[in-house]
C-alpha cells in the first residue's frame, strides 16, 4: 500500500493539481462571501512533518483558528482548515460588519460564522477532489478551536493513526482588495483512500 | 543555566544538572516529566498515542506511553537517577476538537493520561501534579534544578507546578 512517504513527483503533482482547482472554486466561494474580489496564488503542495507544518504555519505556539470536519464515503480521512487572524479579521467584518474582534474570546456568533466559512472552503476542495475523481465524499459537520497551531495540527495525526508523523498541506493566498489572506488546507486521508484515489485518477502507484 | 532544550513531538530527553526542558503545544498528546531531586536528573518526554504497536518494532518508541516512559527511566539510571526517588508531572491529554455526532472522536487524550498514568503506576513513580485533559493546549517548561512544571496556554493563562 502506499505510504504518504512514497509519494513520489507525479501524486505530488496531481495533489498539486486538486489543489488548484479546489482553491479556484474556494477563491469564488470566498469572493461571494466577502463580497469582493480575490485573486489566488498558485498553491503550495507540501507534505510536511507536523512539526514543520507548525513552522511553516508561525510556529507551535502560534494562536490560530482550526476548522475540522471529518470525511468519509469512497475517501475517508480528515480535513482541517487553519486560517490567522488576518482572515478570521476580513471574514468577520465581512460578514457581521464587526471590526474589533478579541481574538481569544470570539463569541459563539463569530465563532459559528468563521466556521461556517471554513465548512465552504473545505467544500470546495472536497468538491474539487469528488469531480476529479468521480467518487463520492461527505463531511461531517465542521468542528471549530481557538488555540496553539501545534496543539491543533497533531489531532490529526493522531486521529488517522498515520505511522508516519505526516500530513499533506496545501497552502495558499488569496488577494482581496483589503487583505492578503492566507489559507492553510490539512488533508488527512486514510492510506487506503489514497490509493483509491490514486487509481481512480490513473496513476501508477 | 543554559539555553532551552527542546523536546518535539513523539520525542524524550533526559538531563543532569540544571537545564531548562520545553516542549511545545500539547494537544492530545501528553508531556512526562520524570525527577529525581537528590540526583538533578531530569526527563521530559512527549507521547501521541498510549500503546507501542504489537509487530511493528521499528516504531518511534517515544510516540508512545508505555514504551517512551520505559526508555526515560532507563536513561534517567543511567545518569544516575535513582528509581525509588522518583516523581511524575504529567500534562496534557485534551480533547481539542468536538465533533458533532462523534463522541468518541478526540478521546484519544484521555485515552493517553490513563496510559500515562497507569504506567507510572506499574514504575512505583507517584505523580505529584497533573494539568491534564479540557479542550486546550498546553506548552510545558519543566526545570530540573528545582523540579517545577509550568503550563502556558493560549488562553488559559500560566499555572505553575
Amino acid at each position: 500500500m502506499l505510504s504518504i512517504d512514497e509519494l513520489n513527483e507525479i501524486h505530488l503533482d496531481v495533489l498539486r493539481e486538486i489543489g488548484n482547482i479546489g482553491a479556484g472554486n474556494a477563491a469564488t466561494s470566498l469572493s461571494q462571501m466577502l463580497n469582493a474580489e480575490v485573486n489566488m496564488s498558485v498553491p503550495k503542495v507540501r507534505i510536511l512533518d507536523i512539526s514543520d507544518a507548525a513552522t511553516a504555519l508561525g510556529g507551535p505556539e502560534n494562536p490560530v483558528i482550526g476548522i475540522l470536519t471529518k470525511i468519509s464515503g469512497e475517501i475517508d480521512g480528515l480535513m482541517m482548515f487553519i486560517v490567522g487572524q488576518s482572515f478570521a479579521g476580513a471574514v468577520l467584518e465581512s460578514l457581521l460588519g464587526e471590526k474589533q474582534v478579541s481574538y481569544a474570546a470570539l463569541t459563539e456568533m463569530q465563532l459559528s460564522a468563521i466556521s461556517e466559512i471554513g465548512n465552504i472552503m473545505i467544500s470546495a476542495y472536497l468538491g474539487s477532489i469528488s469531480t476529479l475523481s468521480q467518487m463520492s465524499i461527505k463531511s461531517s459537520v465542521p468542528a471549530i478551536a481557538v488555540d496553539m497551531v501545534g496543539a491543533l495540527l497533531s489531532v490529526p495525526a493522531i486521529e488517522m493513526r498515520t505511522v508516519s508523523d505526516k500530513i499533506i498541506f496545501i497552502q495558499e493566498d488569496f488577494l482581496s482588495s483589503a487583505d492578503d489572506i492566507t489559507s492553510n488546507m490539512m488533508l488527512i486521508p486514510s492510506m487506503e483512500s489514497l490509493d483509491r484515489l490514486m487509481q481512480k485518477l490513473g496513476i501508477q502507484l | 543555566m543554559s539555553n532551552m532544550i527542546t523536546i518535539g513531538i513523539s520525542d524524550m530527553k533526559v538531563v543532569k544538572g540544571s537545564e531548562q526542558l520545553v516542549t511545545y503545544a500539547l494537544g492530545s498528546c501528553v508531556g512526562i516529566c520524570l525527577y529525581d531531586p537528590l540526583r538533578k536528573v531530569g526527563g521530559l518526554g512527549h507521547i501521541m498515542l498510549p500503546k507501542f504497536p504489537v509487530g511493528n518494532p521499528k516504531e518511534n518508541k517515544y510516540r508512545f506511553a508505555d514504551t517512551c516512559i520505559t526508555e526515560m527511566l532507563r536513561e534517567m539510571e543511567r545518569l544516575g537517577a535513582c528509581r525509588a526517588q522518583l516523581t511524575a508531572k504529567i500534562a496534557g491529554g485534551a480533547k481539542m476538537f468536538e465533533v458533532s455526532g462523534d463522541s468518541a472522536f478526540g478521546n484519544i487524550g484521555q485515552r493517553n493520561v490513563m496510559a500515562v498514568r497507569a504506567m507510572l503506576a506499574y514504575a512505583k513513580i507517584p505523580i505529584k501534579a497533573q494539568d491534564t485533559g479540557l479542550n486546550y493546549g498546553r506548552t510545558l517548561y519543566f526545570t530540573t534544578d528545582d523540579g517545577v512544571m509550568t503550563i502556558k496556554s493560549f488562553a488559559n493563562g500560566v499555572k505553575v507546578y
